[in-house]
């Protein structure tokens, strides 16, 4: 077993906010820079960018999972990680189904593109993608776990988009795999305010919006050897 | 005015939490945001909403609300009805959106 440092929430060119220096090549560099031996790519309600990052991750030696912040209908950010490049495919497709048809505005929101491994555009997402799909919390942890994928509050706790902010408190009986806080919280502080929350798996990432934010925050799971099994295992083996 | 009474006023569909038809409204609250109206309403209020999550009944039970109703036709989801009858607080609906229907019990409540 090794202990893996991981930061499995970061966003890349295509999530409107995120920073035209997010593309596949400076996110996995900048990861390993930082030491990180697992990632997850998180863009806004689209998986479209992760696999040219894990396969430029696989050339580095960076292991990349695939994921989404995806947005609910109650607006609350939550993540879903999945192995495969065909679970990946139906994630994308469940996405693109529940996501409203609203333009996305390049002036106001930012441009939407992913890109290949030499940062040439592969595409653009017409549809704003942080607008929230039309699918309640319970519906997409039920989702997300039919297809095998693990499923994760993001940033419980900030006061915009959050489990917490959305729906006053984390409902009895969420099927989540764990719960995310943010890099600005102390996780001890809040666990030991949030007693209720015990139960839970708690996994802290950095919301990278930018190449400098990549590993502000990570976490270590010990796992055989980094990847999805790996932090499947971790995030769900029973914990004291 | 009691719940009923508003329900009858403003042609609200009643869904679930009958029991709860005789309380006094002590005026409204109108948010989407479940930890604004666990911090900022007040017991008594009806607390108008879109949100459909089972909490919307918890929350109104916490702060002791008088009825909750749900905007723009939305339904409650299935544990939400649950919890309505459980907590014994009406939840009504309406298609009306939010502007509408809290400018309706505005009135209604403040003639």
């Amino acid at each position: 077993m090794i202990s893996a440092k991981a930061d499995l929430h970061i966003h890349t060119f295509l999530s409107p906010c995120g920073d035209i220096g997010m593309t596949p090549l400076n996110i996995v560099r900048q990861a390993k820079a930082k030491g990180l031996q697992l990632i997850a790519v998180t863009d806004h309600n689209s998986t479209l960018q992760g696999p040219v990052v894990r396969r430029v991750g696989e050339r580095e030696g960076l292991a990349v999972i695939y994921g989404a912040e995806i947005t609910t209908r109650e607006e609350v950010h939550c993540l879903a990680y999945v192995e495969t490049e065909e679970q990946r495919l139906v994630l994308q497709h469940y996405l693109e189904q529940h996501l409203p048809p609203v333009p996305n505005n390049p002036d106001i929101f930012g441009y939407q593109l992913w890109v290949d491994e030499n940062e040439q555009v592969l595409g653009e997402a017409p549809f704003l993608l942080i607008s929230g799909i039309d699918q309640g919390i319970d519906q997409v942890a039920g989702f997300v776990h039919s297809i095998g994928g693990l499923f994760v509050p993001a940033h419980i706790e900030r006061p915009r988009n959050s489990l917490i902010s959305q729906l006053g408190f984390v409902p009895p009986g969420l099927t989540a795999d764990a719960l995310e806080l943010s890099r600005f919280t102390n996780p001890v502080d809040f666990c030991s305010k949030n007693t209720y929350l015990k139960k839970y798996t708690i996994i802290q990432s950095s919301d990278a919006h930018y190449p400098g934010d990549i590993g502000s925050a990570s976490t270590s799971l010990l796992m055989e050897k980094p990847g999805f099994e790996g932090l499947k295992t971790a995030l769900t083996t029973p914990h004291e | 005015m009691t719940v009923k009474e508003m329900a009858e006023a403003l042609n609200l569909r009643v869904f679930a939490g009958e029991e709860g038809l005789e309380k006094q409204v002590a005026g409204g609250y109108t948010s989407d945001l479940l930890s604004d109206v666990m911090g900022y309403a007040d017991a008594g209020m009806v607390w108008i909403t879109l949100q459909t999550h089972k909490n919307i009944m918890a929350i109104a039970s916490l702060k002791e609300l008088s009825a909750v109703i749900l905007v723009k036709g939305f339904e409650p989801d299935d544990d939400t009805l649950a919890l309505a009858r459980q907590e014994q607080i009406t939840l009504l609906g309406t298609s009306g959106q939010a502007f509408e229907t809290s400018g309706r019990l505005y009135r209604l409540l403040y003639p």
